[in-house]
This record gives structure tokens, C-alpha cells and sequence, in this order.
């Protein structure tokens, strides 16, 4: 399960995180092949994509310092050291998700058309992280005993990152083909919501190193119905309010044409 | 779809099932405690024990890891060739001598199987360092741990599981001293 670095002269990459970066570079360019259709401006979403990955990772960084301010009021040069194990990583996501959002108002970016032309990035992104979990040997199965089970660390145990692999290459191509339908704006982003929560919920099962809440239970799971049950609900009520944003005298007609699925 | 979700009754149906079939899965893939690895396996990654070993120390003492529960361990895999190693281990030092009375053990492993021993003492001397340099003469514990890249350096808790795992280097102060406080703090 763990694949070697690749050296570069000095550089040593390791081929995980080498797998986000092409995640991040191919989910971008999926993003952009929606713009066209959902009518938005390509530099700008690709402005608002990096905007956000610089937040987020700045935020990380400022998110672990803060930690740790009394050792960063000494050695304030150490903030610029970029070390991967010193990054919180919740901030990071906070951070990147307000930048996105500020930039986003100020650019007046329709929130639900350009949620949609994120998914298929997002779908991407989700699918090497996957690929990056396999090559690092992280995110790893149970025990079990099926016939396609792999060995590691002395235990037979699911191949959960080949399963993670699998979904999200799935909840890929179902948005991808939804997008070329007519869907009410938001369809495609809920939808892949809703598919990578239901995913998460099914295949933490599997995994062998999950947060446990008291007794037992996953933490991410009951996080994952939560998204899931959420991202129904807006399903529902961005839909309802689609139709009746058609006029009354041709509603009928016009939400017949509108398909989601 | 969309006027499948507009039947109200449908979607109702449609959150209940969730709804149900989620909780029922959540509850079905309870884990049993025995199945968490729980940092009882031996493996050179975050959150698992940090593999034993016992090794020679420069000036001949034995040196144990299974020994040193109790105190924070950094585990730190050098060679006196190697530039990166060479820089960080005047910050290393910084570090050892200010947070040792702590509880910190710092086992600076001279990966020996491919330096010269004679090159590695010179080295220490020249920086007069104090933290226990340990001779991996056949690279058991370069293999034990995997290393891929010099310098390599595992945080070890005071239970013995590895928390954090810095590949490359030279780590900065403050990633050094933060990562050391974080587990100190836990033991607390």
C-alpha cells in the first residue's frame, strides 16, 4: 500500500501528495468545462477556486500558530515554514469556504449556478484523494475475511480505499451526465452532496480507523446522514421553488421539461 | 425528479427511508472495540506504536525505545552527508537542551548503513551535541520505519504511539517545538 517518493534532483515528492495536486489541476479544469454552459465567467471561477486554496491554506497555517502562539511569538520566521504536519486543517477548510464566499458576493456570483460548476471539481478532487489515500496507506480498512481482502499490518482488512475509489469515480460520472440535462440550478451540486454523503455513510463501515463516539458508533457517519438528510430537504425546496418561479399559466408544462435525474 | 420531489408524500417517504436505513446502518456497523487498531500495531505512521528497537549508542551504551515510556520521544533519522540533516540539528539540539528536564528523550538515529561513522562522531563534536546518537550499523531501523527521505522524524507520546510523522527537512523551530509541546501537553 505505500508507493515510494519520487525524487527530483533535491526535491523529494511524495506521490500523495503529488496525486492532490493533480486533483486540484483536473478538478479545476473540470469546473471549467461547465462554465459555458451554466453561463459563467471562466477566469472567475478559476479566481474564485484559487482564492480559496490560498485562504485555506493560510488559514490552516494561521489556525496551528494560533495553537501555539507563545513558540510563533519566538520564532515568528517559523509561520513561513510550510510543513504539511503543521497545518490545521479545519481552519483551513473554514477559511477557504469564507474566501470563496466573500468573493463570491463581491463578484455577485450566483450562489446555486456556481455550486454547480464546483461539483464536478469537487467530484474530481474527492476521487484523487481517494488515489491519494491508496498510495499513502491512509484511511484504511477493517478486518475481514472476503475473498478480495488485502493484507496489511498482519490483518486481512477491506481495501477501503479502492471502495472510496470506486464510489467517487460512480457519484463522478452520474453528475457529469446530469449536468448535460436540464436541472433547476443547485441540482447537480446537492446531488453530489448527497451522493458523496450517502457513500461516506456506507463505506465508513469499513474502515479501520474511525473517530468512535460513545459506543461505538463512527462519528463521520452520523455526520454523513446529517449532510445527507440536509442536502434532500434543499433538494426539495430549491425544486418547489423552481417550479413556482415559472408562471402559474404554463407552470405545468414548463417543470414537465425541467428534469433533475 | 423534480416533480417527483413536488409529491409531498414521496418526499416525506424519501427522508423517513433515509432516515431509517442510515441510523439502522450506523447502529449495524457499530465497531466492535476489539477491531480499532487503536495504536496497538507496530508501524511507522501516525497513530499506531512506534516499532521497537534497541541500538548502540556512539559511545557504546545500549539504548532501548521500549524503555523510555513514559517520555516523549523524537526519533530523528540522519546522516552526516546529508544537507538537510545537517541544518536542523543545531535547532535540534536548541530544543533538547531547553525541554529535556520536561520528560523529552531525543534519539538522533545515525542511519550508519550508509555514513561513515568516522565523518557522523566529527560532526557531533563539531556541534557539541548532546542527545543520544544511535548507530543503525545494518539499517534494521531504516527498514523498521520505512524511511524513504532523509531526514526523517517520528513524535512519539508518552505511551509509545507515534503522533506525528515530519518527512524532509529542516523542520523549523517552532514545527519542532510545537509538535513537542502538543504531545507534553497531552501527557499532562
Amino acid at each position: 500500500m505505500m508507493l515510494p517518493i519520487i525524487h527530483i534532483g533535491p526535491l523529494a515528492i511524495q506521490l500523495p501528495g503529488l496525486l492532490l495536486l493533480a486533483g486540484v489541476w483536473l478538478g479545476t479544469a473540470a469546473t471549467d468545462s461547465q462554465a459555458g454552459r451554466l453561463r459563467l465567467s471562466r477566469a472567475t471561477l478559476q479566481n474564485l477556486i484559487l482564492f480559496g486554496l490560498v485562504s485555506g491554506v493560510l488559514g490552516a497555517r494561521l489556525g496551528y500558530a494560533a495553537r501555539f502562539l507563545n513558540v510563533y511569538a519566538e520564532n515568528p520566521l517559523g509561520l513561513f515554514s510550510l510543513q504539511p504536519a503543521t497545518l490545521s486543517p479545519g481552519a483551513g477548510l473554514i477559511a477557504g469556504l469564507l474566501a470563496c464566499w466573500v468573493y463570491g458576493q463581491r463578484k455577485r456570483l450566483p450562489f446555486w449556478a456556481t455550486a454547480d460548476a464546483l461539483a464536478p471539481g469537487l467530484a474530481v478532487f474527492s476521487l484523487s484523494t481517494g488515489m491519494a489515500h491508496l498510495a499513502s496507506g491512509d484511511a484504511f480498512g477493517a478486518p475481514a475475511r472476503v475473498p478480495w481482502a488485502v493484507e496489511l499490518w498482519g490483518d486481512m482488512r477491506h481495501p477501503s480505499q479502492i471502495y472510496e475509489i470506486l464510489f467517487a469515480g460512480l457519484a463522478l460520472m452520474v453528475i457529469l451526465e446530469m449536468g448535460r440535462r436540464q436541472t433547476f440550478p443547485g441540482c447537480v451540486s446537492l446531488v453530489w452532496v448527497a451522493l458523496a454523503s450517502a457513500s461516506r455513510l456506507f463505506l465508513e463501515a469499513f474502515r479501520g480507523d474511525s473517530v468512535l463516539l460513545i459506543g461505538g458508533i463512527r462519528s463521520a457517519q452520523i455526520l454523513a446522514l446529517m449532510t445527507l438528510l440536509a442536502a434532500l430537504a434543499l433538494m426539495r425546496s430549491l425544486a418547489t421553488a423552481s417550479s413556482r418561479a415559472a408562471s402559474p399559466a404554463r407552470g405545468a408544462r414548463i417543470s414537465d421539461g425541467i428534469e433533475c435525474l | 425528479m423534480l416533480s417527483w420531489f413536488q409529491a409531498t408524500h414521496r418526499w416525506r417517504m424519501l427522508m423517513a427511508a433515509t432516515l431509517l436505513f442510515g441510523s439502522g446502518w450506523i447502529a449495524v456497523s457499530r465497531e466492535p472495540v476489539s477491531s480499532t487498531t487503536a495504536g496497538r500495531i507496530p508501524s511507522p505512521r501516525e497513530g499506531f506504536s512506534a516499532p521497537g528497537f534497541t541500538l548502540e549508542r556512539l559511545d557504546g551504551k545500549v539504548v532501548t525505545l521500549a524503555d523510555m515510556q513514559g517520555q516523549v520521544v523524537v526519533i530523528n533519522l540522519w546522516a552526516s552527508w546529508c544537507p538537510p540533516c545537517r541544518e536542523e540539528m543545531p535547532t535540534l539540539e536548541r530544543v533538547y537542551r531547553e525541554l529535556k528536564g520536561e520528560g523529552v528523550e531525543l534519539l538522533a538515529v545515525n542511519t550508519s548503513y550508509q555514513d561513515s561513522l568516522a565523518e557522523a562522531t566529527a560532526f557531533v563534536k563539531r556541534y557539541g551535541l548532546t542527545f543520544p546518537i544511535l548507530v543503525d550499523a545494518r539499517g534494521e531501523v531504516a527498514r523498521r520505519y520505512q524511511l524513504r527521505a532523509l531526514p526523517s522524524t517520528f513524535f512519539v507520546n508518552a505511551d509509545g504511539v507515534i503522533r506525528k510523522v515530519i518527512i524532509g527537512g529542516p523542520m523549523s523551530e517552532a514545527t519542532i517545538r510545537t509538535s513537542i509541546e502538543e504531545l507534553l501537553a497531552e501527557r499532562r
